[in-house]
């Protein structure tokens, strides 16, 4: 009789898999976006699982929080009109053998490596000494800042590419394909 | 016994292996970062396990986490303000129709 933490895990790691399958074989694209926020908020459950309680609410906050609603609005900025929301059925056999040579190639290594048996602690570290850690000057302060230069350098780089102060170009060459055009 | 960490790589392994099937199948530019974050999140669950398991007090894989997320979110931001920027120029994100650069 599985104890209860697997039995959670059971139903969590299910529901994850349900999500990813049904985000990427589903028509509508908004769809797709909203499986994308539930693997976000189940990946973060995981972490909880795994003791990591900080990582768990920076998943929730930057996956969740900011990709997901990014893509939701990229999605809703790039549709020409609510009818192409739902697109023609992607089947691709050829991608789909590859992915599973290589799941198969995973688990056969998993299956052939020692076992990791988890390292006893009394309790695990909280956050207070995760920003220890962080902030130490022997720790990790040096990525972090490095981190935040490239979070920088990204965003303005986004605004940039996107900004329209300029007025705008005319669209020179018709690209839309035969099956989409009004 | 509790969760081994066979389970979580297993778990992890698959949702990589889904996202790799959704990044080379599907052909909107949006979709396809989708399915990249689905890649890099299994990665990070990856990651986590490691740490919980091998090495608890030092949490070297917790950190790694947060950098590698850090990471992901400042690509996937310039990869959707790509996207927007394209869809802008050429009125259309399909994949099949950016082919000015085909030999």
């Amino acid at each position: 009789m599985p104890d209860l933490t697997q039995i959670v895990f059971g139903v969590i790691a299910l529901a994850m898999v349900v999500a990813a399958v049904a985000m990427v074989q589903t028509r509508n694209v908004v769809h797709s976006a909203y499986w994308l926020f539930a693997n976000a908020v189940l990946t973060a459950a995981i972490f909880g699982m795994l003791h990591a309680n900080y990582v768990a609410v920076i998943q929730l906050l930057v996956y969740a929080g900011a990709v997901a609603i990014l893509t939701i609005f990229t999605v809703m900025l790039t549709l020409r009109h609510p009818d192409f929301a739902t697109r023609p059925r992607e089947f691709n056999l050829f991608s789909l053998l590859l992915a599973g040579a290589l799941l198969a190639l995973i688990v056969l290594a998993l299956f052939t490596s020692p076992e990791i048996t988890q390292q006893q602690v009394q309790e695990f570290p909280g956050v207070r000494e995760f920003a220890i850690k962080m902030f130490a000057p022997d720790g990790w302060a040096l990525p972090f800042e490095i981190a935040s230069l490239i979070l920088t350098a990204a965003l303005i780089t986004a605004v940039m590419w996107t900004h329209q102060l300029s007025k705008r170009r005319p669209v020179k060459k018709n690209y839309r394909s035969k099956g989409n055009e009004e | 016994m509790t969760v081994p960490l066979n389970a979580y790589l297993i778990l992890a392994a698959v949702l990589f292996t889904i996202g790799l099937y959704g990044a080379l199948s599907r052909k909107g530019a949006v979709l396809v970062l989708m399915s990249l974050e689905l890649m890099s999140m299994a990665v990070t669950i990856n990651l986590v396990a490691f740490s919980s398991f091998v090495t608890p007090i030092d949490m070297t894989g917790q950190f790694f986490t947060i950098f590698a997320m850090v990471v992901s979110a400042a690509e996937v931001a310039i990869g959707l303000a790509l996207v927007v920027a394209i869809f802008r120029t050429t009125a259309t994100i399909e994949l099949d129709d950016l082919d000015e650069l085909k030999g």
